[in-house]
C-alpha cells in the first residue's frame, strides 16, 4: 500500500505486451484506489467530520489560520526531510538547528545589527550544521541516525552557549507581523505562503528533477546508483545541507512568528516532522515516497490537533497520544496491507484436494 | 550424450499437471505439465520470460499455483512453503542467489538445519567440516568459514549448489546454476549430476546454453510463452529443432563478429595493480575492436573491470581514454569520458530493483533528459521504450518495478541502460548471463554492429564459444595475471584453457 516511488502518475501509458485495455485501466483503478494518499484524504475527510462534531467553530477560516500556523516550523522541516529519508538517511537534529538559528538571531539583535543582515547569516549557520551532518555521513561513513542523535544534543548545547537562558521579545512589528500575519487580507498565514512555495519547489525537486531521481535511486539502491555514475556522496550532502537550511529558516520563522527568540525554542518538533514524513507514505527505508503524501500528513496532523484543542472535554494529551498512534499505524499499515495482499496470493489452488498430509 | 535410462513406466517422483500461475495481468504459467522421474535429467528450455522460474518457484513452494495439481509420488501434495519442498525432498537452486551476507558460507549452506552438538548447541567444528566437503567435491577452493559478502556471483552459485547438496535430495532443481560459472566448474557440476543421477535422483536443469543441455541431460521440456509446448527425449532433438520450439520460428543461434577496420587504440590500461587481487595488467583496447578477457571464475576480471571504471581505486597504474588519463576512483568522470560499464551482479549493481523500467533504463542519460533542469516522464519513457523494443525486452509496463522481470529481461534492461549512453568504450561483465539463445544472438549482432561503427568493446565472458565467436583478441587471466594474449586466429578452446589454468609455458607447445 506504499505509494509508488514517485510521481508515477504519469500520463503516458506504456502499452503492455500481454494485457488487453480494459485489463489495463482496472489495474490502475486499482492502484490508484489502493495508493497511500487516497487513505490520507479519507482520513482527513474523517477528521473535519469528527471535528465538526466537537466544535463548529472547527470548519472555520479562522481555525484554519490559527492551526496552521501552529505547524509551520514542523511543516517547512518535514518538506526537507522528506528527502532525507527518501535517501534513506535521517537528520534528528532539525530542531536543535532551529533553536541554534533562532538563539543566534538573539544574540546578533543584542549586538544590534539589522535583522535584514542577521537572517542570512542565520541561513548560513544552518547550512554549515548540516554541511557538518553531512561531512561525518558521506567524509566519515558513520551512520546518519548515530550522527544526528549526536548533533541534535550538540546544536542545542551551542544554542545555549550562544544566547544562554535569555530571551529576546524586542524584534521591529514590521518583521513580527510579517511572521505572525496573514497574506494580502486572506486567511491563509505568511508562513502557509512560504511553506506553498518550497513544497513546489521541494515537490519538484524531488519529482521532476535529475537529482530527485538520484535521491530515489540511492535511496532504493546505493550500490547500483553508484555503478551508474551518481554522485551518491555529493548528493546526500547537498540534502543535509538542504536539510540544515530550512531548519534554519523555520528558527527564523518561529522566532518572528512569537515574537520570541531563545535556545530553548523547537522542543520535540523533529519527531514530528519526521511523524508527518512516514506518515504521509515515505518508506523509513528509503526510496520510496512522494511530497504529495507529506503534505496530506502534515493537512491531517493539523486537523487533527485543532480538533482536540478545540473540544472542550478531550484533554490536549490526546494530541500526543492519537500523533503516536498515527505513528505506529503508518508503520504498520503499508505492512499489513502488503501480508494481506501476500495471504491472498497465497490462497489454495481453486479446486484443492486432500494431501498425504 | 546421455542414453535414456529413464523408463517411461517409473512413477515420477514429482509432477505437475495443468498447473497456473499470473501475477496480475501476467500470465507467467499456463499450462504446467511436468513430471520428474527416478534417474532421469530433464532439461527445461524456453525464452526470457517463458515462465522457467515461475514453473520452478511453484515446485519448489516458494509460490503458490492459482490451480491445477502437484503430485510427489503419485499423491498431491500442496506446499505451504519452501520448507515442505524441503522436507518432499525437493532441493532448489533458484535463479538469483539468496544467501545472508553477513554469515559465513557454512552458516549459509546449512541454514535452518544447523547439526547439533549437545544442548542443542551448533556445532560449528561439524558444520564447517560438513561445508568443507561439499566444496571439495564441487572442486572449489572457498573457505568455509568466511563471510558470503563480497563473493563473486560465481561463488555465490557455488553456495548456492552446495546448499542444495547438503541434504539427501530426491529431487534437485536448478535454474540457470551455470550461468555465472566457466568451464571447468561446470565440469564439476555435471560429475555431481552425474553421480545422483546413478543413485537414482530426479534433476531439473535450466539453462540457455543449449549444448550443456545436450551434454548433460536425458530429456527435454520445452516452454514458450507460459505454456509447456513439448516434452521429448533429447535424443530425438536436435539443437535448431530445440530453438525453433523455444521461439516458434527459424532463428540463426550463433552470430560471429563481422570483421570490421580497427581503428587507433580508445581504452588504455597501464600496469593496473591491485595488492592481492591482480598485478600488473597492461593492455589496450582498439577503436571497432571486441576484446575478450576469459579466465576461470575468480581469476580477477571482474576487479580489473570495476578498477577501470573507477569502482575500485588501483594501488598502482592507471587508465586512459583517447590517450588522456583518468583519475582513479571516479566512475562519473570515467563515464563522461565515454566507457559504459555493464556490471556483473544486475541485482546489486546493475539495477535498482524497487524502481521502474523506465527510471532504470534512462538512470544513465538523466541529464540530456532534462530540458532547463526539469525531466519529463514522457522524454524517459520514449527512452525506454526505444531501446525496449530494439532489444526486444519482455514487459507489462515501463512503470513496473524491474524486480517483477525475468532474470534474462533484466539484464536487458542493464544493457539498454549502458547503449542508451553511446559510450566510446563499453565493459561488458558476462553480458549474456541468464540470456536465452535468441535474444543472445541479438546482443551479439549488437555487438558486432557497435564495433562497426568505432565503438571499443572489452568484454568479460566465462562461455567460450561466446569468446572465440565474438573476439579480435582473447586475453586470458589466471590469478590475478595476464597470462597470455591470443589473436582471434589463434584463439581456441584449447589455447584459452591452457592460459586460463596457468600452463602459459606450454600455449605455444
Ligand atoms: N513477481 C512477479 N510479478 C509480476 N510478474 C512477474 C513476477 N515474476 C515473474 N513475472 C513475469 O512472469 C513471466 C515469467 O517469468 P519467469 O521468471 O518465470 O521467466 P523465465 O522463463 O524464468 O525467464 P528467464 O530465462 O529470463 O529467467 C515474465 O513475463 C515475468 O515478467
Ligand atoms: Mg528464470
Amino acid at each position: 500500500m506504499q505509494p509508488d516511488t514517485a510521481a508515477s502518475a504519469s500520463t503516458a501509458a506504456t502499452p503492455g505486451t500481454t494485457d488487453a485495455p480494459a485489463q489495463r485501466l482496472a489495474d490502475r483503478a486499482r492502484a490508484a484506489v489502493g495508493r497511500w494518499e487516497a487513505l490520507l484524504v479519507a482520513l482527513i475527510l474523517a477528521t473535519f467530520i469528527f471535528g465538526q462534531s466537537v466544535s463548529s467553530e472547527f470548519l472555520s477560516a479562522d481555525s484554519f489560520t490559527t492551526g496552521s500556523l501552529d505547524l509551520s516550523e514542523v511543516a517547512l522541516m518535514a518538506l526537507a526531510l522528506t528527502l532525507v529519508i527518501v535517501a534513506a538517511e535521517i537528520d534528528l537534529s532539525v530542531a536543535s538547528v532551529l533553536a541554534l538559528s533562532s538563539a543566534l538571531m538573539a544574540a546578533l539583535w543584542n549586538q544590534g545589527l539589522p535583522l535584514e543582515f542577521i537572517m542570512p547569516i542565520c541561513l548560513v549557520a544552518g547550512a554549515l550544521c548540516g554541511a557538518f551532518n553531512g561531512w561525518l555521513v558521506t567524509g566519515l561513513g558513520l551512520p546518519s541516525l548515530a550522527v544526528t542523535i549526536g548533533t541534535l544534543a550538540l546544536f542545542r548545547g551551542l544554542a545555549y552557549v550562544v544566547i544562554g537562558d535569555e530571551s529576546v521579545t524586542d524584534f521591529p512589528a514590521t518583521w513580527t507581523d510579517r511572521g505572525f500575519g496573514n497574506f494580502a487580507g486572506t486567511f491563509v498565514p505568511n508562513t502557509m505562503v512560504l511553506f506553498a512555495i518550497l513544497a513546489v519547489a521541494f515537490g519538484v525537486l524531488l519529482h521532476a528533477t535529475p537529482f530527485g531521481r538520484s535521491v530515489y535511486a540511492i535511496g532504493a539502491n546505493e550500490e547500483a546508483a553508484h555503478f551508474a555514475g551518481l554522485r551518491v556522496k555529493r548528493v546526500k550532502m547537498t540534502l543535509f545541507v538542504l536539510a540544515g537550511t530550512v531548519a534554519a529558516l523555520a528558527g527564523i520563522v518561529i522566532s518572528l512568528r512569537n515574537s520570541t527568540a531563545a535556545a530553548n525554542v523547537g522542543l520535540g518538533f523533529e519527531l514530528t516532522a519526521i511523524t508527518a514524513v512516514l506518515l504521509g507514505g515515505v518508506s523509513i527505508f528509503g526510496g520510496r515516497g512522494t511530497i504529495v503524501g507529506v503534505i496530506l500528513a502534515l493537512f491531517l496532523l493539523g486537523a487533527i490537533q485543532k480538533a482536540i484543542l478545540l473540544s472542550e472535554t478531550i484533554s490536549s494529551y490526546w494530541v500526543q497520544i492519537v500523533t503516536g498512534a498515527l505513528l505506529v499505524g503508518s508503520v504498520l499499515g503499508p505492512n499489513l496491507a502488503a501480508r494481506v495482499t501476500e495471504a491472498r496470493r497465497r490462497r489454495p489452488p481453486q479446486r484443492p484436494k486432500e494431501g498425504p498430509r | 550424450m546421455a542414453e535414456g535410462v529413464v523408463s517411461e513406466a517409473a512413477a515420477a517422483l514429482v509432477e505437475l499437471r495443468d498447473a497456473t500461475k499470473s501475477y496480475g495481468a501476467v500470465r507467467a504459467l499456463r499450462d504446467g505439465n511436468l513430471a520428474l522421474r527416478p534417474g532421469e535429467v530433464r532439461a527445461l528450455v524456453g525464452e526470457n520470460g517463458a515462465g522457467k522460474s515461475t514453473l520452478v518457484k511453484v515446485l519448489g513452494g516458494v509460490v503458490r499455483r492459482d490451480s491445477g495439481d502437484m503430485l510427489v509420488d503419485g499423491q498431491s501434495v500442496d506446499f505451504h512453503s519452501p520448507h515442505d519442498a524441503r522436507d518432499a525432498g525437493i532441493a532448489v537452486i533458484y535463479q538469483e542467489p539468496t544467501l545472508f551476507p553477513d554469515l559465513s558460507i557454512a552458516e549459509n549452506v546449512v541454514m535452518g538445519y544447523h547439526p547439533l552438538g549437545s544442548f542443542k548447541r551448533i556445532d560449528r567444528g561439524a558444520m564447517n567440516g560438513q561445508v568443507q566437503g561439499l566444496l571439495d567435491r564441487l572442486g572449489v577452493k572457498l573457505d568455509p568459514e568466511r563471510p558470503v559478502r563480497g563473493l563473486s556471483i560465481a561463488d555465490q552459485q557455488i553456495v548456492e549448489i552446495a546448499k542444495a547438496l547438503s541434504f539427501d535430495a530426491r529431487v534437485l532443481i536448478m535454474d540457470e546454476p551455470t550461468a555465472a560459472l566457466s568451464g571447468a566448474e561446470v565440469e564439476r557440476l555435471f560429475a555431481v549430476v552425474r553421480t545422483l543421477r546413478e543413485h537414482g535422483a530426479a534433476v531439473l536443469f535450466i539453462s540457455h546454453r543449449l549444448e550443456e543441455v545436450f551434454t548433460i541431460c536425458d530429456t527435454v521440456t520445452v516452454m514458450r510463452d507460459g505454456a509447456v509446448v513439448q516434452d521429448a527425449r533429447i535424443a530425438d532433438m536436435t539443437p535448431d529443432e530445440m530453438v525453433r520450439r523455444m521461439v516458434g520460428r527459424e532463428l540463426s543461434t550463433l552470430f560471429p563478429k563481422q570483421d570490421t577496420a580497427i581503428g587507433a587504440p580508445v581504452l588504455k590500461v597501464h600496469r593496473l595493480t591491485c595488492e592481492g587481487v591482480f598485478v600488473d595488467i597492461s593492455f589496450s583496447v582498439h577503436a571497432g575492436e571486441i576484446v575478450a578477457l576469459a579466465g576461470l571464475v575468480g581469476a580477477g576480471r571482474s576487479e580489473v573491470a570495476r578498477a577501470i571504471f573507477g569502482i575500485d581505486k588501483p594501488d598502482a597504474g592507471h587508465v586512459e581514454i583517447d590517450g588522456r588519463r583518468l583519475p582513479a576512483g571516479k566512475p562519473l568522470t570515467a563515464m563522461r569520458a565515454g566507457i559504459g560499464f555493464v556490471p556483473e551482479d544486475r541485482r546489486q549493481q546493475g539495477l535498482v530493483m524497487d524502481l521502474s523500467i523506465a527510471r532504470n533504463a534512462t538512470m544513465t542519460r538523466m541529464r540530456a533528459l532534462s530540458r532547463l533542469g526539469i525531466i519529463g516522464s514522457g522524454a524517459e519513457n520514449r527512452l525506454a521504450r526505444e531501446w525496449a523494443t530494439r532489444l526486444r525486452l519482455k514487459f507489462h509496463r515501463l512503470e513496473n518495478p524491474v524486480r517483477f522481470l525475468s532474470g534474462g529481461n533484466q539484464q536487458k534492461v542493464v544493457l539498454a541502460k549502458w547503449l542508451a549512453t553511446e559510450p566510446k568504450v563499453l565493459i561488458l561483465d558476462e553480458p549474456t548471463r541468464g540470456i536465452d539463445v535468441g535474444t543472445k544472438a541479438e546482443v551479439h549482432r549488437l555487438m558486432s554492429e557497435l564495433a562497426s561503427h568505432g565503438l571499443a568493446v572489452l568484454m568479460i565472458s566465462s562461455e567460450l564459444p561466446e569468446v572465440l565467436g565474438m573476439a579480435d583478441r582473447v586475453l586470458v587471466m589466471h590469478e590475478g595475471r595476464l597470462t597470455a594474449e591470443l589473436s582471434r586466429a589463434d584463439a581456441d578452446e584449447e589455447s584459452v584453457i591452457r592460459a586460463a589454468t596457468g600452463h602459459v609455458g606450454e600455449v605455444a607447445a
